[in-house]
């Protein structure tokens, strides 16, 4: 009976606008909010952070990232995983370039070059449409890791091809390098998060977001009512590359510590970051971060009970995640094309009426 | 919203100043021409219809107006200026908004949403103002909002403004489409057979809504449509289309009578 | 002839035996998307699914062995026999059309009437699932792969001697192409022909066009639209098992397969996706390209430019012509 929006009535337009316009939302909100960032940190471990806390954050933003450009603006791009290099690559110049600057404005300044590159790969988009446009995000994708592991400038001619972060602190405490505490890397991964998710969020329930949406849905006729399709496609794209920039940068600066373009940033990544956003719920901020929880969780319960319980040949369990994976997109499309945001969306509109559903 | 009706009332045309007018467009697509050699006005504040058997080139006329089509030959003027060539959305940043003959609304949006999308041309705050929430465009929400909300009372949409689109009848669609045109505050508004596939009913609701909102906000609508009842009692003047030509020109009564008009709807025996 | 010219030559020939590969997967890409408008990404992959299989059975091997011994701790790998290329062939075709049914029956008929972008993403997922499920079957390792009519007759490979022989004659250079590649060459133009033959002359393949061209239409004169998709997967999945037998042959059987299969996506952007000779042009057109810019230009630029020379090419030329090679201008409507 608590989740109820009768009586409750909002007496202007700001109130009626804002994110949670149901008290009983706002309020879970801020208790997640509170939980994530007051005891979390003081209970999380090595294990939990690395395989789970870490990947999950840093997956979550650039699943924002895509779900800006595929979600709201309707343009599918497989070249995630370029956009994430071309941000760890960006960052660790930065940060060897200029050592005293802090790593958060190094990783700032990585998400700005990336959304350059995005936009520079956003510009076919006015021309090509649909999935000869996915397509053409290939490009983009395999140009970037080629790029990354040919050109020895951008790793700092280091013999193995490799990219290394060197230790940066925040406030004295490592984020980067050998010796980061599991919690410092939790919290800066969590306070990326947390503000990409805002920011996302304020865009696109916006002037910005009606814009990208109005193209996503008919772009002739967003065209005649005064959107610019230049101008919605190109910021679509910069934007969306600037949160998959910083999710690169904190996948290699905070979480991997080396990288190497094909290994880290290969097509996979485009894949696994488009399946979460198919999962999550296209066009949902929540649905993002849910989407990528969900494909970070399933691996690791997979391998516990798999490799760990059963002593299943690891390979064999990587195979039986393939089909797993697979399935869940198939049937998502199937069943739930909105993704597990709409499922959440019906459980809680149910839960409104509930226990009068007539 | 402004009234400017200051022209308006007037039956003498002459007084009235000119909005738009299409000076010798053609248009063509590759060999087939599409519209041959057409001129006529819209005078300000009133309706103006163009009608015309299938394939006339009606629709084709209305793309030309909002830059979705540029023509071959001819010139077009607007408020007095000649205009340039222009893409469709910055016809729209010149006040002129339309609707379309097969519904284009945005199914993927609420109906506040896609009244909101009619206030784009509006709205300029910048990026950062709007990824914090803060500042203008923050005021810029607020403010348009108060327009989206006051058309969406005067077409009477309030009780569905939060429902998806995708969800409306066709009736509800096409004037939740109205909303978005008229929200944007257009000094001509473009209709592309906005009474098509409707029932009796819902032609008189929206013939209603037509003569509203050209009476309350004194703009300029052009129309098109082929229930000629309807055109007849709705316009101050038509302009009567057939293969792409003009064929009449004039009050209802005087296009009536007009034997090339009845020509063209009833058939003539060629012999 | 100066070498340069003759080393050009020799690339641009291998280039289009390189394309003739692209354009067999590319086939398939267009024979779905014609007939049902579902781009189908899992092409690449159906490929290295029916290779797998063609060589499981030849092999004799027991599908799902890796998991059953898992699951009852067994050590069953193979039955003990060899199957004949031929027979192992006709078995691989019936799994596809097992395979083209599941497809149709448990995927698309649900997604009937959704937006293509949606199906697009459906086969990205059947994709990873064929791949999981070929894992599961046959074993994730590299096989190598031949198809014998007996002991002696098998797919030739290496270098043509004749070939060599001939051009060193002429030249006193010999250019070196891979007896494989010719056969590809053959076989791709063998089996055009019999899709041709199929689509024009035959009953289903009449149905097949009628479908392509107007779902409602083909519906209503009587054509069962359940079953021309399942028959338009089938022969998807059987030009799948020729690019794989093919590209398995070549280059091992292996994942990496379906990664080369995506090469086939730039082939269908520069042809058109509904386009058959689009198909075999513009694989034509990339492998050449390809070769010729990782000959002249890859040593400047540190080489490997294989890897994103095409999608590249592909993209410029759709900016400057977004129809494809024989695509119509297209004129929007409102």
């Amino acid at each position: 009976m608590l989740y109820r929006e009768a009586g409750d009535f909002k007496t202007s337009y700001i109130e009626d606008n804002q994110t949670f316009p149901i008290a009983f939302d706002r309020y879970r909100y801020y208790a997640i909010l509170a939980i994530s960032f007051l005891i979390l940190p003081f209970l999380v471990n090595d294990y939990f952070v690395n395989a789970i806390l870490a990947p999950f954050l840093i997956y979550s933003i650039a699943a924002i990232g895509l779900n800006i450009l595929t979600g709201y603006c309707g343009q599918v791009s497989l070249g995630t995983g370029g956009f994430m290099a071309v941000g760890a690559y960006s960052c660790y110049k930065l940060m060897t370039a200029f050592p005293d600057v802090s790593i958060v404005i190094h990783i700032i300044i990585a998400g700005g070059i990336t959304a350059v590159i995005g936009a520079v790969f956003g510009l076919p988009s006015l021309r090509i449409k649909g999935f000869y446009l996915a397509v053409a995000t290939l490009a983009a994708q395999f140009f970037l890791v080629w790029l990354f592991n040919r050109v020895s400038w951008f790793y700092n001619y280091s013999a193995s091809g490799q990219i290394n972060a060197p230790e940066r602190t925040v406030f004295t405490i490592p984020v980067t390098g050998p010796n980061v505490e599991p919690w410092a890397m939790y919290m800066i991964c969590l306070i990326f998060a947390f503000v990409s998710a805002v920011i996302a969020r304020n865009l696109t329930r916006g002037a910005l977001g009606r814009t990208w949406m109005a193209i996503r849905d008919m772009d002739i006729a967003a065209e005649i009512i005064g959107v610019n399709p230049l101008k919605a496609k190109l910021s679509a794209f910069a934007i969306s590359s600037f949160f998959v920039g910083i999710s690169g940068a904190l996948f290699f600066a905070v979480y991997l510590g080396a990288a190497e373009a094909g290994d880290s940033f290969g097509i996979q990544k485009s894949f696994i970051v488009l399946f979460m956003i198919i999962i999550g719920g296209l066009g949902s901020i929540f649905g993002s971060f849910a989407g990528a929880a969900l494909l970070v969780v399933l691996p690791v319960i997979l391998k516990l009970i798999g490799a760990d319980f059963l002593g299943w040949p690891t390979g064999l369990v990587a195979h039986i995640q393939l089909v797993i994976v697979g399935l869940l997109i198939i049937l998502f499309l199937v069943l739930e094309p909105h993704g597990l945001a709409q499922l959440w969306r019906i459980a809680k509109e149910k839960l409104r009426l509930w226990p009068f559903p007539h | 919203m402004n009234k400017t009706d200051v022209n308006k009332g007037s039956d003498d045309y002459s007084v009235r100043s000119v909005v738009m007018e299409m000076k010798n467009i053609t248009l063509r697509f590759g060999g087939v021409v599409a519209i041959k050699e057409i001129s006529f006005d819209i005078l300000e504040g009133e309706i103006r219809a163009i009608i015309g058997p299938n394939g006339a080139g009606k629709s084709s006329m209305l793309n030309v107006i909002s830059g979705f089509y540029s023509p071959q030959e001819g010139e077009i003027w607007f408020r007095g200026e000649k205009r340039p060539w222009l893409k469709p959305y910055q016809v729209a940043r010149q006040g002129i908004a339309r609707t379309f003959q097969n519904i284009a609304l945005f199914e993927g949006m609420s109906v506040l949403d896609n009244v909101m999308t009619g206030r784009l041309t509006h709205m300029n705050s910048n990026i950062f103002s709007q990824a914090l929430w803060k500042g203008q465009s923050e005021r810029e929400e607020v403010e348009n909002r108060d327009h989206a909300e006051r058309v969406i009372d005067f077409l009477e949409i309030q009780h569905i403004r939060k429902t998806p689109v995708s969800r409306l009848p066709y009736g509800l669609k096409k004037r939740v489409e109205l909303a978005r045109a008229l929200v944007s505050e257009p000094s001509l508004l473009l209709l592309d057979e906005p009474m098509a596939g409707m029932n009796v009913e819902e032609k008189e609701d929206m013939s209603r809504f037509i003569l509203d909102v050209n009476d309350e906000f004194g703009t300029t609508i052009a129309l098109i449509e082929h229930d000629m009842g309807v055109v007849m009692d709705l316009s101050d003047r038509v302009v009567v289309m057939d293969y792409g030509r003009k064929i009449g020109d004039g009050a209802p009564d005087e296009v009536r009578n007009n034997q090339d008009v009845i020509d063209a709807y009833l058939g003539v025996s060629h012999d | 002839m100066p070498d340069q010219v003759l080393f050009a030559t020799e690339v641009v020939l291998n280039g289009l035996m390189a394309g003739v590969m692209y354009s067999l997967v590319a086939l398939g890409f267009v024979l779905i998307f014609k007939a049902s408008g579902i781009f189908n990404f899992a092409q690449g992959v159906m490929a290295l699914f029916a290779a797998m299989t063609l060589v499981g059975i030849q092999n004799g091997q027991v599908p799902f062995s890796h998991l059953f011994n898992a699951i009852f701790g067994t050590k069953i790998h193979y039955f003990g026999w060899e199957v004949h290329s031929v027979i192992a062939i006709l078995l691989t075709v019936i799994v596809m059309i097992f395979m083209a049914w599941a497809v149709q029956r448990y995927i698309f008929q649900y997604l009937i009437g959704q937006e293509p972008i949606i199906l697009f993403m459906a086969t990205i997922g059947l994709a990873y699932f064929l791949e999981g499920v070929a894992d599961l079957m046959w074993g994730a390792e590299i096989k190598t792969l031949n198809v014998c009519l007996n002991s002696d007759t098998c797919l030739p490979q290496g270098i043509n001697t004749v070939i060599d022989s001939v051009t060193f004659g002429w030249f006193g250079y010999g250019f070196f192409v891979d007896n494989l590649d010719i056969s590809a060459t053959i076989v791709a133009i063998f089996l055009v022909a019999v899709l041709v033959i199929f689509s024009q002359y035959t009953k289903q393949g009449r149905a097949m066009r009628a479908v392509a061209d107007d779902h409602q239409a083909a519906l209503s004169v009587g054509i069962s639209l359940n079953y021309i998709w399942i028959l338009v997967w089938s022969v998807a999945g059987f030009v799948a098992l020729v690019a794989g037998i093919m590209w398995g042959a070549k280059s091992g059987v292996q994942f990496s397969l379906s990664l080369i299969a995506l090469k086939a996506l730039p082939v269908l952007m520069l042809g058109g996706f509904t386009s058959i000779p689009g198909a075999i042009v513009g694989g034509l057109i990339i492998g050449v390209g390809e070769k010729l810019f990782e000959f002249l230009i890859g040593p400047m630029i540190g080489g490997a430019t294989e890897n994103w020379f095409a999608y590249m090419l592909a993209l410029l030329f759709l900016v400057f012509r977004p129809q494809g090679l024989f695509g119509e201008k297209i004129i929007e409507r409102v």
